[in-house]
């Protein structure tokens, strides 16, 4: 792909001047951006994405470290100026209205961000009074919070002393003491079992059944799923976004799996072999993106066979959606590099 | 500007008063330090000589010398510790500082008196701490002119033509903890003041709170505010600490208004915990903000607030530095308002220095405490 065939202003200079198509706020839709970006430096860590998301969405920005997500979010909420593009939520532009917007949404970050030397009860006060929520809503609220993450029994305990999964359910439930319409989640459950990161899931369900319009970022390709639609990010830029499901036929070849006990040879041998457009390593297994999956089958164990190779077992699997980012970032990756 | 909102500025003094009540070094550091450090520098700090180890070596041996030695003793300021013989002990009891002084006493002191001559005595002082040895050298001139004034009159009354009648104000006693403890008061709170402060802000951006902070729509006033609210209160305890062991350890005086020494201790309070603050949101680390606080307050408030040396005596260059040390007008205030009694008629000065010196200590911590993640 070359730059000539990108379409918008989405070339390194052109990003940095502010669209010439200023947004109209529109309240239809809680999250609206258009060619936010973001530089540090030299460093393009946002670079000119541009997406809405509708009320009631379950938005997902997957991506690697540094992909560009945390930045993102950090914009939306107001704790980070966007050097150009525009972003408004809740109807208000992020960048006039910063304390308005705070008022109407509710952020959990990545690492716990309660205060550990209070009670659970004494962070639930903390917070509700810094959102204005006092008197008997206060104390609905409380109960709301504690029965949802489970905490009735601990309301007295100082945070510090909860498991991980238990804190990271009192983050959200402070974060949405307010009963905000948006919900900004950074990567919250990093770090969490798969046990409690079910659980927390099943609250993230029930706020969105509720009518709460959720934004979350992960890099857990399992916790994707549970998105309604996907912006998978890499180095900076929106490089997918659709539904899981479309994202995942986003990638066109055919996927086998090569078991084998000597993955990193094999994944090294089959680049640039006869059929193959790219093998990468999954685990203990290689995945091998093939022009026809028949052909490959009997001809990718042959070929390995001649080099010494051994191969375990060889079969057709449905491309997850780390196949699909990794296909999608290597073709990414092609462009750049011209 | 958007309205401040006393919810959430009460949520915020809440939570920091929580914090204050949990961190057991935060405590000690609030209330203990500063009796500590009134005990300390009340008995330390002292320019009052007492006691002056001395040895006599009286070669008279007569009734007058008896006399001479015992106006020595019953003065207060010396204590006469060793009876020498020979001139051969004086060296090694002053080398060794068993006694700071040594009274000598020549063997015809009683007859030069009867013949109304000169009678010459000698002290040698030890003059390794300077200060105690000139003060110990005024004392016995002292006592030496009292004792000859009486031997010349032998009973009888002479008219003097002139003579001085000392009358000391405000500090009756000269005592130095009259002069220590009120001033001292600015001195331990300025220092803890900003070192407490000091944690707040970076105490959040190390734990990551600050994220979770900014996100939130409190104002950075109401941040700022929040924060005082509680070492305000902590500040005030500590004033009436250090006055009431003051009075009760040193039996130092108030003759002031309390009124008027809670709103220039308020002023000062807040100028100091704003530079406090200022300090922590700038320096964004504990660590590195409590060392920054501690430069900044202690070197300057204990020696250029004219707590222990008097500033009018300083070199040109260093009482133009101390105009921009805030202890120095709260010690001044102080000063005036324990032993004086004087408000604000006198002080006014010296409170308006505080005033200045709170806004600009709320207005960097303002201008520094900044709701955006970099």
């Amino acid at each position: 792909m070359s730059d000539a065939t990108r379409t918008g202003p989405t070339g390194g200079g052109a990003a940095l001047t502010p669209s010439p198509y200023p947004l109209t706020p529109s309240l239809s839709c809680a999250v609206e951006v258009q060619d936010l970006t973001k530089k540090f430096g030299d460093f393009m860590a946002v670079d000119s994405v541009t997406f809405t998301v509708e009320p009631g969405e379950i938005f997902g920005f997957l991506g690697p470290n540094g992909a560009g997500k945390t930045t993102t979010i950090r914009m939306l909420i107001g704790l980070l100026q966007p050097t150009a593009g525009e972003a408004c939520v809740a109807g208000l532009d992020v960048r006039t209205s910063t304390e308005a917007v705070k008022q109407r949404i509710g952020y959990m970050s990545q690492l716990f961000s309660l205060y550990g030397d209070l009670t659970v009860d004494e962070n639930i006060t903390f917070f509700a009074g810094l959102y204005g929520v006092r008197g008997e809503r206060l104390e609905a609220r409380r109960a709301w919070v504690l029965r949802m993450a489970g905490l009735e029994q601990h309301h007295d305990q100082l945070t510090a002393e909860l498991s991980l999964g238990w804190k990271q359910r009192l983050a959200l439930g402070c974060a949405v003491l307010h009963e905000p319409p948006i919900l900004f989640l950074d990567e919250p459950t990093s770090g969490v079992d798969p046990v409690s990161r079910r659980n927390f899931w099943e609250l993230i369900y029930s706020l969105a059944d509720a009518g709460t319009t959720v934004l979350v970022s992960t890099h857990y390709m399992e916790e994707a799923e549970y998105c309604h639609r996907l912006a998978l990010m890499n180095r900076g830029r929106l490089i997918a976004l659709d539904t899981p499901a479309n994202v995942r036929r986003l990638m066109k070849e055919p996927l086998l799996e090569i078991v084998t006990p000597d993955g990193p040879a094999v994944a090294q041998a089959l680049q640039g072999a006869p059929g193959v457009a790219e093998a990468a390593m999954f685990g203990r297994a290689v995945h091998v993106a093939v022009e026809d999956a028949g052909a490959a089958a009997t001809a990718l164990p042959a070929f390995l066979a001649s080099r010494g190779l051994p191969v375990e077992r060889i079969h057709t699997i449905p491309p997850s959606l780390e196949d699909v980012f990794v296909a999608l970032v290597r073709r990414e990756g092609g462009a750049v590099a011209g | 500007m958007r309205p401040l909102s006393r919810t959430r500025l009460w949520a915020m003094a809440r939570k920091e008063a929580l914090h204050i009540g949990r961190d057991k070094r935060s405590l000690a550091m609030a209330f203990a330090v500063p009796a500590a450090m009134v005990l300390l520098f009340g008995y330390v700090i002292t320019f009052d000589i007492n006691d002056i180890p001395t040895a006599v070596l009286d070669q008279s041996r007569t009734s007058q010398s008896r006399d001479l030695a015992d106006a020595f003793r019953s003065a207060g300021y010396f204590r006469i510790t060793r009876q020498l013989a020979s001139d051969d002990e004086i060296a090694p009891l002053l080398t060794r500082g068993t006694v700071r002084m040594v009274l000598v006493i020549p063997p015809d002191f009683a007859k030069h008196l009867a013949a109304a001559e000169p009678a010459p005595v000698q002290c040698l002082v030890d003059g390794g701490d300077a200060n105690t040895a000139s003060i110990a050298i005024n004392y016995a001139q002292a006592i030496v002119a009292s004792y000859s004034a009486k031997a010349v009159l032998k009973g009888r009354t002479l008219p003097v033509p002139a003579r001085t009648e000392a009358r000391v104000w405000y500090n009756e006693d000269l005592k130095s903890s009259n002069m220590i403890v009120p001033g001292l008061m600015a001195t331990i709170m300025m220092i803890l003041s900003a070192l407490l402060t000091s944690l707040t802000i970076a105490r959040e951006w190390e734990r990551g709170t600050m994220e979770q902070l900014a996100a939130t729509p409190v104002h950075r006033l109401e941040v700022i505010f929040g924060k005082l609210l509680p070492y305000l209160g902590i500040g005030f305890v500590d004033i009436i600490l250090v006055a009431v062991v003051g009075g009760v350890v040193f039996a130092v005086p108030f003759r002031g208004s309390a009124l008027f020494l809670m709103v220039t201790a308020m002023l000062f309070l807040i100028g100091a915990q704003g530079l406090g603050m200022f300090i922590s949101a700038a320096a964004k680390r504990q660590f590195l903000a409590t060392q920054l606080a501690m430069i900044a307050t202690m070197l300057p408030s204990l020696l250029l607030s004219g707590l222990i040396f008097d500033l009018a005596s300083m070199p040109t260059v260093l009482q133009v530095i101390s105009l921009v040390v805030p202890a120095r007008y709260f010690v001044v205030a102080l000063r005036g308002i324990f032993l004086k009694g004087v408000g604000p008629h006198v002080l006014w000065a010296q409170a308006v220095g505080m005033l200045v010196f709170a806004a600009a200590g709320l207005g960097l911590a303002v201008r520094a405490f900044r709701k955006e993640i970099a």
